[in-house]
C-alpha cells in the first residue's frame, strides 16, 4: 500500500543527500516543498522504466527540461509519450528510475493532486473539460487556490480571481461563451478551454498532450503564439505530431522511440538524423 | 470575506422555492393537525391516524432518497447499502425508546424484554446512556457517520469505483444484517425493537405525539432539501459534480477527490441516520430486515424513478414508489416485487431522468411545437416560400438534441 507522503515531509532520495549540503554551503535556503530551481533544471527524469505486463512502455528514459524552456516531444505511436506524462503527473508509478521536479521534489512519492499543487499542469490528449459545467465554472474550478473541502464549502470569488478568469477567457477567445456548458463547445474550443484551465492554475511546468489536434490552421497558429509567449515564465513540454506546429514553436525537440530518447536537438538537426528518418519512414 | 450563511440560504432557494417551503410547512404544521384533531372522523377532510403515520413514514424515506441523491445523482457514487445507515440511526434511537418502556414490558424488568429472555442481568456497556434522549439522538447521527467514514476512507482511498463500490456496499449491509440477527449482539435479534410506549414521557400513540413526529419529519425533509440546495450551489457542489463527470481532470487540477467523496458520503449517511431515528417511533418497530439488500436497492429505485441529480425528484420518487407499494401490498401482495422490477426497467429504458425528466421533456416538446408553428407561420408569411420542409426540420433537430 502506498504511503501518503505530504509535500512538506518530502525529503530527497538517498542519492541526493550531498546536494543538500551543497545548496546550504552556497547560502541557498531550502524550504521543504518549495520548487528549487537553483540549478536551472525544472524537470529531471533519470533512467525511468515502466512495464505493463512485460511490455516496456518506458525503457531507461532520461530527460531534462530547463526552467523556462519550451520542449517539443515527437515520436511514433507507442513511443511512450503519454506514459511519460503519466509518470510526471503521478498517474503511473515507474518500476525504477528517478523523477524530480526542481532539485528537491520527488514526483514518484506524491499523489496526483499533490503534484498539481507543486506546479505541474497537464492537458490530456483527448480534450477533458467538465462538460456539464459552464466555461466560466471550468476556469473557476481550475483556479489556483486552496482546494481543500473546508475552503470549497465557503468559497467565494474575489475581484482578483474574477479578473484572472476574464483575462484568461479573452486570451483563449471564449469570453462570449462564458455561460455556455463546456459540452457544447467545438473540439478546438474545448482544447482552448483546457489550455485556459492550465493557465489559471498558474503551473511552473505545463504538459501539453497534442494540444492542437482538431484545431483549424488559424487556431493552431494562435496556439503556437500563445505557447511561445508563455516560454520563459513557464516551462512547457509539448507532445505533437503536427510538424508545422513544432516548427512554429521553435526550441529543442526530443524524439522518443520505444520508450527511450532517440535523438535531441533543434528540429532541422533531428529531422536530418538517419535514425529518426528510419523510425518515421523506414521499416 | 465570507457571506454569512443565512444570506446564502436565502439566495440558494429563490423566492418561489421559499414560497413552496412556507406552503408545505403551513400545510404540515397547521392544516393537517387541524384536520386531524378538530374534524370528526366522518368528515371527508378528516386526516386519519393511519394517513399521518403513512405519510410520516414516507417523509422519512424521502429524506433517505435525497441523501442518496446527494452521493449518487451529484457525486456519481451508487450506494446499495444505504439501508444500513438508516437502520443504524433507527436502532440508536430505538435503544432510547426501549428504555422508555421502563417496567411496563412483559417481564416487568428494568431491562428490555429480550435481555430478560436471554437471562442477562445487566445492560451491556454499549447500552449505557441510552436512557438519555439527547445521547440517543447523537448516536443516531454519529454511529452511521462513523461507520460510513471508516468504510468510505478505505474504499475511496483504494480508488474503488462504480459497480465494485456498489457491490461492496451491498456486502456491508448484508454482513451487518447477519450481525444484528444474532441474539447475542444485544439488539433484540430478529425481532428487533418494538412495543414502544413513550417518547420523552409522552405516550407514543397519542395523536398529539404523532402529529409532532409528523411535523418533525416534514421539517427534516425541508431542511435536508435546503441543505442540499446550498451545498450543490457552492463550490463544493461544483467540484462534486466535476468528480462525477471527470475524476481524472479534477485530480490533475489539484483537488483530492477522496476528501470530497468522503465528506458527502459521511454527510449522506448521517442524514439517513436522522431519518431512521424519526422513522422508528412512527412505525413502532425496527428489526434487521431494514438492513436487507432489497431494502437498499429500493432506495436507489426511488431516486431513479424520481430523477437523479435533482433534489425534488427523489422526494417524488420515494412518494410514488411507496404509495404504490402500500396499495400493492394490500391488494396483490405477491405481485409487488414484480411490479417494482418492471417499474425499474421501464424507468431505466424510457425515463433515464426519472419523473422530473419526463416533466422537462413535456415542456421541451411544447416549446418545440411552438417553435415549429412559429417558423411555419413565418414561412407562410414570406413572399417566396423556399424549402419549407427543410426549414421546419432545423428547430426539430436542435430541440431533440437539447432534450
Amino acid at each position: 500500500m502506498r504511503v501518503e507522503s505530504s509535500i512538506s515531509r518530502n525529503a530527497p532520495a538517498d542519492g541526493q543527500q550531498e546536494h543538500w549540503d551543497g545548496a546550504a554551503s552556497t547560502g541557498h535556503v531550502l524550504k521543504p516543498g518549495e520548487l528549487d530551481l537553483s540549478h536551472g533544471v525544472m524537470l529531471y527524469l533519470d533512467d525511468i522504466t515502466v512495464s505493463f505486463d512485460g511490455f516496456r512502455a518506458l525503457n531507461k528514459l532520461s530527460l531534462q527540461i530547463d526552467a523556462g524552456e519550451l520542449r517539443c516531444i515527437i515520436g511514433p505511436n507507442g513511443a511512450g509519450k503519454t506514459t511519460m506524462m503519466d509518470v510526471i503527473t503521478g498517474k503511473t508509478r515507474p518500476d525504477s528510475g528517478k523523477a524530480f521536479f526542481g532539485q528537491t521534489i520527488d514526483l514518484t512519492r506524491l499523489t496526483e493532486p499533490q503534484i498539481a499543487h507543486t506546479g505541474i499542469g497537464r492537458k490530456f490528449q483527448k480534450p477533458t473539460v467538465f462538460e456539464n459545467h459552464t466555461v466560466f465554472e471550468n476556469l473557476e474550478l481550475a483556479l489556483k487556490t486552496d482546494k481543500q473541502v473546508k475552503k470549497s464549502l465557503f468559497a467565494r470569488l474575489f475581484g482578483d480571481d474574477l479578473d484572472k478568469i476574464s483575462d484568461t477567457l479573452r486570451q483563449i477567445r471564449l469570453a462570449d461563451q462564458a455561460d455556455r456548458p463546456a459540452g457544447l463547445l467545438s473540439h478546438g474550443q474545448k482544447q482552448w478551454l483546457e489550455i485556459g484551465m492550465l493557465l489559471v492554475q498558474d503551473p511552473k511546468l505545463l504538459l501539453l498532450d497534442e494540444p492542437v489536434a482538431g484545431m483549424t490552421d488559424d487556431e493552431t497558429e494562435r496556439t503556437a503564439e500563445l505557447f511561445v509567449s508563455l516560454k520563459g515564465k513557464h516551462s512547457l513540454m509539448v507532445v505533437e505530431h503536427d510538424m508545422a506546429f513544432v516548427e512554429a514553436l521553435g526550441g529543442k525537440v526530443t524524439v522518443l522511440c520505444e520508450g527511450s530518447v532517440l535523438a535531441e536537438g533543434d528540429l532541422a538537426t533531428v529531422q536530418a538524423d538517419p535514425r529518426v528518418i528510419e523510425v518515421y519512414l523506414g521499416r | 470575506m465570507r457571506t454569512p450563511l443565512t444570506v446564502k440560504l436565502f439566495a440558494g432557494l429563490g423566492p418561489r422555492g421559499w414560497l413552496a417551503v412556507a406552503a408545505v410547512a403551513f400545510i404540515a404544521w397547521v392544516l393537517v393537525p387541524m384536520a386531524h384533531l378538530m374534524l370528526p372522523e366522518s368528515h371527508p377532510l378528516h386526516v386519519s391516524t393511519y394517513a399521518i403515520t403513512l405519510i410520516g413514514k414516507i417523509l422519512c424515506y424521502a429524506v433517505v432518497a435525497v441523501a442518496m441523491d446527494l452521493i449518487w445523482g451529484f457525486g456519481g457514487i451508487l450506494s446499495l447499502g444505504h439501508g444500513l445507515f438508516f437502520a443504524l440511526g433507527g436502532y440508536s434511537f430505538g435503544m432510547y425508546l426501549m428504555r422508555q418502556i421502563g417496567r411496563e414490558g412483559s417481564y416487568q424488568s428494568d431491562l428490555p424484554d429480550f435481555m430478560v429472555f436471554l437471562d442477562w442481568k445487566e445492560l451491556p456497556w454499549y447500552w449505557s446512556g441510552s436512557d438519555h434522549f439527547l445521547w440517543a439522538l447523537f448516536l443516531a447521527i454519529a454511529v452511521p457517520g462513523v461507520v460510513a467514514w471508516i468504510f468510505g476512507y478505505f474504499a475511496f482511498r483504494s480508488r474503488i469505483k462504480g459497480v465494485y463500490f456498489s457491490i461492496i456496499t451491498q456486502a456491508m449491509t448484508y454482513a451487518a444484517m447477519l450481525f444484528f440477527f444474532r441474539n447475542e449482539t444485544g439488539f433484540g435479534g430478529n425481532n428487533g425493537f418494538t412495543d414502544f410506549k413513550r417518547i420523552l414521557g409522552y405516550s407514543i400513540t397519542a395523536p398529539e405525539t404523532r402529529l409532532v413526529l409528523f411535523g418533525l419529519s416534514v421539517a427534516l425533509l425541508l431542511a435536508v432539501i435546503i441543505l442540499g440546495k446550498v451545498l450543490i450551489a457552492s463550490k463544493f457542489g461544483k467540484v462534486l459534480t466535476a468528480i462525477r463527470d471527470s475524476e481524472n481532470r479534477v485530480m490533475f487540477i489539484g483537488y483530492n477527490p477522496v476528501h470530497y467523496k468522503l465528506f458527502i458520503w459521511t454527510l449522506s449517511a448521517m442524514l439517513c441516520g436522522l431519518a431512521g431515528a424519526l422513522y422508528v417511533p412512527q412505525v413502532g418497530i425496527i428489526n434487521p430486515s431494514e438492513m436487507s439488500v432489497a431494502n437498499s436497492i429500493e432506495i436507489a429505485i426511488w431516486v431513479a424513478v424520481g430523477g437523479r441529480g435533482t433534489l425534488v425528484g427523489p422526494v417524488l420518487g420515494a412518494g410514488i414508489v411507496n404509495l404504490s407499494k402500500t396499495w400493492f401490498t394490500t391488494s396483490f401482495p405477491e405481485y409487488w416485487l414484480f411490479f417494482l422490477g418492471l417499474l425499474f426497467i421501464l424507468v431505466t429504458l424510457y425515463l433515464p431522468q426519472g419523473v422530473v425528466g419526463l416533466w422537462a421533456k413535456i415542456k421541451a416538446r411544447r416549446a418545440e411545437k411552438a417553435a415549429i408553428a412559429a417558423s411555419r407561420a413565418e414561412v407562410a408569411a414570406a413572399p417566396a416560400p423556399r424549402a419549407p420542409a427543410a426549414e421546419s426540420k432545423i428547430p426539430n433537430g436542435t430541440a431533440a438534441k437539447g432534450a
